[in-house]
């Protein structure tokens, strides 16, 4: 299946490549031949949760331009993905657009949802002896209602030890522009996130989405915290022969 | 009171409410115990799903329908000797209400929990007017005598208050001399609220639903207070928001049960009164029998983009949810309604001018939206103000318009983006904006790197690495090449 990757815009350079080359890795592993369209930018996001419409449509339109061809879309992030499916309801005053955009997030994916509903992988063959808890992402659990693929990924991973994150439905307060407009309450969030990471006692925090991610991250190098954070394809990218990411 | 219950600005209340350590760990206890029982509960109905789909329906159907429903409720209230008022506007209730107050020489006055009374400051209105009122809700009646501490929740208004505390305000308002034991607490309570139940002229409650089909209002309590206030004395006003009615006693079934069940867990609260007039002392109603209809701001919500706002049935799920208020309490929010459904409705009923950080006091996980019994999409009507804010309003701050501009010239112009792309400044300065409006505030990436550091970003972009790998930068130019 040829897949088109929409890499997002923390994937592409917060991360430099990390997160991203795991990702084209463990897809090619799962058989996809990887395509990764150049003329793609943001989804949007950032506008449209702000309330700057009229942008966050200029940046749908774009993205709806550069993927519309693909066979299927895949982001390592539930919020980016989720931010493609709300096209459809942002274009909704412009027919034409509306139809394009609907089409598109039929064949848009989270990158585990990808692996687990359309691929029908759970086992990708990896392997991981470390203790590591997963933190749910609001967008990818309630926008795009996908649960179970991550833990299922996980659970299959070799050697892996896996501890459920206690509230792992409450927000880490990352929330985009909320993480520095709202800084006072972003904090208090973050912090409960961090102890709660702190309790199970694990050495790796895997998550889902980058923003989520960077904010945890962040918070837990600033406390001085040593848990790793690591992106749930970088987990899934390790492998028994060297214990690291193959394919350079 | 009304809906604002401050003159603080919205940073200095959170940071208030933050430091309260006392506040917090009250909160998220309750939060904790209330979530647990909802989620408990809803579990054991296995449909919970479809339950919200009906009940999404019922309040739709009655919100398109609401003028007829409101007619056939006040025909059917006059029918059986009632007085129905619609009142546009606070003053226009008080008046009424006062009005009513005066004729029948009442000097004291019970009162069962009623949101939309604090909305309309009804007390202080009543108290004007030479009235002694007295909360007759365990909860308001604490918030009462602690010199009017406005209420922190919808549900449990003094939330934000734990047993000691409580204790105190017993202390030192009435003389309370006994242990912070809950029971004790609630024993003394009851002891002192009986004489008041005695001697009271007239007794004032909300409604949950008024009944369009019988002329009816319910009452749904825990305390049973509600059921003293309004067979003790022979005058019963009761207040309701205009929105809150429902079709046939069938509605109402189903919108009590996911009422009980999403504000505390229980399947069905201890009491559920259905309450109609019985002029002239025949049946167990009240012989003078009021309802005053509340609009102040609702009809103008009808019919826009917000509409869905009026489907609440002020369970406070979306609040036992919110992880902000979690944090901040009720508080915070600076009014009367807090959380999520306080954060879209009170713009909606008192403007931006005292309320616009509300919108923004929300880092959209959505959680509101999930918990809601009646399907209110919290976090996109938030957004919708959001949009408001900066479209209509126009109070975004110029720096977030000059950047959000940028934003949308770059996500639609690819090498424009690239270039900027190369550096995570320029992507944390889109992703995010000074914090409280002030044109000059610190950039998004001081304000970051104040609690948080930022991801080692050394090495490749993505897309360099792409390109340099072997047979993917093809592929992936060939697409793109495609395209152009
Ligand atoms: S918005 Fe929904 S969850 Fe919140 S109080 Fe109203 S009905 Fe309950």
């Amino acid at each position: 299946m040829k897949v088109s990757l929409f890499i997002t815009c923390i994937g592409d350079v917060v991360y430099s490549s990390r997160v991203g080359r795991s990702v084209v890795e463990v897809l090619e592993r799962a058989g996809c031949e990887v395509v990764f369209p150049e003329k793609q930018t943001c989804c949007g996001q950032p506008a449209f949760n702000s309330g700057y419409h009229k942008e966050a449509k200029k940046a749908a339109k774009h993205f709806i331009r550069t993927f519309e061809h693909a066979e299927a879309v895949v982001a390592p992030s539930g919020s980016c993905a989720g931010m493609v499916k709300e096209y459809p309801h942002l274009l909704v005053d412009e027919p034409s657009w509306h139809d394009r955009a609907r089409k598109l997030a039929d064949k848009t994916y989270e990158f585990t949802q990808f692996l687990v509903d359309v691929l029908n992988i759970t086992d990708i063959g990896a392997y991981f002896p470390k203790r590591v808890t997963y933190h749910t992402s609001c967008h990818m659990t309630r926008i795009m209602k996908v649960t179970e693929p991550p833990v299922k990924l996980l659970e299959n991973v070799e050697g892996i030890t896996f501890d459920t994150l206690p509230y792992k439905e409450q927000c880490c307060g990352f929330g985009g522009t909320f993480s520095v407009k709202m800084l006072a309450i972003s904090e208090q969030m973050v912090d409960d996130k961090v102890k709660h990471i702190v309790d199970t006692k694990a050495e790796v925090l895997v998550g889902s989405d980058l923003g989520c991610l960077m904010n945890i991250g962040g918070r837990l190098e600033r406390l001085g915290i040593d848990v790793e954070v690591m992106h749930i394809a970088e987990v899934l990218n390790q492998r028994q022969e060297t214990g690291e990411s193959v394919g350079n | 009171m009304g809906i604002k219950i401050s003159n603080d600005s919205f940073f200095e209340r959170v940071d208030k409410g933050i430091k309260n350590d006392f506040m917090r760990q009250a909160v998220s206890s309750a939060q904790d115990r209330l979530e647990g029982r909802k989620s408990a509960i809803t579990e054991e109905m296995g449909d919970w799903e479809d339950w919200r789909e009906l009940s999404e329906e019922i309040r739709q159907h009655t919100l398109e329908n609401l003028d007829y429903y409101l007619n056939q409720f006040a025909e059917n209230v006059a029918k059986q000797g009632g007085h129905v008022h619609f009142a546009e506007t606070p003053e226009e209730a008080n008046e009424y209400i006062t009005n009513v107050a005066k004729q029948k020489n009442a000097k004291k006055i019970l009162k069962a929990k009623s949101m939309v009374s604090e909305e309309i400051g009804m007390n202080e209105a009543l108290e004007k007017a030479g009235c002694e009122v007295i909360e007759s809700d365990l909860g308001e009646w604490i918030l009462q005598l602690d010199d009017h501490d406005p209420p922190s929740h919808i549900v449990v208004p003094a939330l934000h208050k734990n047993k000691e505390q409580i204790r105190e305000t017993f202390h030192v308002k009435r003389g309370y001399e006994d242990t912070a034991e809950p029971e004790r607490l609630a024993k003394f309570a009851r002891e002192q609220l009986r004489t008041e139940f005695m001697q009271a002229d007239i007794g004032i409650t909300g409604c949950n639903f008024a009944v369009a089909e019988s002329g009816a209002i319910s009452l749904v309590t825990n305390e049973g207070n509600a059921r003293l206030a309004t067979t003790i004395p022979k005058t019963t006003i009761a207040v309701m928001g205009m929105e809150r009615i429902v079709p046939t006693w069938e509605e109402l079934d189903v919108l009590v049960t996911m009422l009980c069940r999403s504000a505390v867990g229980q399947k069905l609260t201890s009491y559920i009164t259905g309450l109609t007039p019985s002029p002239g002392g025949e049946g167990d109603g009240p012989e003078d029998f009021h309802v005053v209809i509340i609009d102040n701001g609702r009809s103008k919500i009808l019919g826009t983009k917000y509409q869905s706002a009026l489907q609440c049935i002020r369970c406070a799920a979306c609040i036992n949810v919110c992880p902000v208020y979690r944090h901040v309490g009720g508080h915070s929010y600076g009014s009367i309604y807090p959380g999520p459904i306080g954060a879209v409705l009170t713009p909606l009923l008192e403007g931006y001018d005292d309320h616009k950080e509300l919108p923004y006091a929300s880092s959209l996980c959505a959680a509101c939206t999930d918990a809601c019994p009646v399907k209110i999409p919290l976090h996109e009507l938030l957004i919708e103000h959001r949009k408001d804010i900066v479209e209509k309003e126009k109070l975004g701050t110029f720096t977030e318009k000059v950047m959000m501009q940028g934003f949308g010239y770059g996500t639609s112009h690819p090498s424009f983006f690239k270039m900027g792309g190369k550096q995570v400044p320029f992507l944390m300065n889109i992703v995010a904006e000074g914090k409280d409006g002030g044109g000059i505030g610190p950039g998004p990436i001081k304000l970051w790197t104040e609690i948080r550091n930022l991801p080692n970003s050394k090495g490749d972009t993505f897309r360099k690495w792409f390109k340099k790998r072997k047979g993917g930068a093809r592929d992936g130019n060939r697409d793109d090449q495609r395209e152009r």
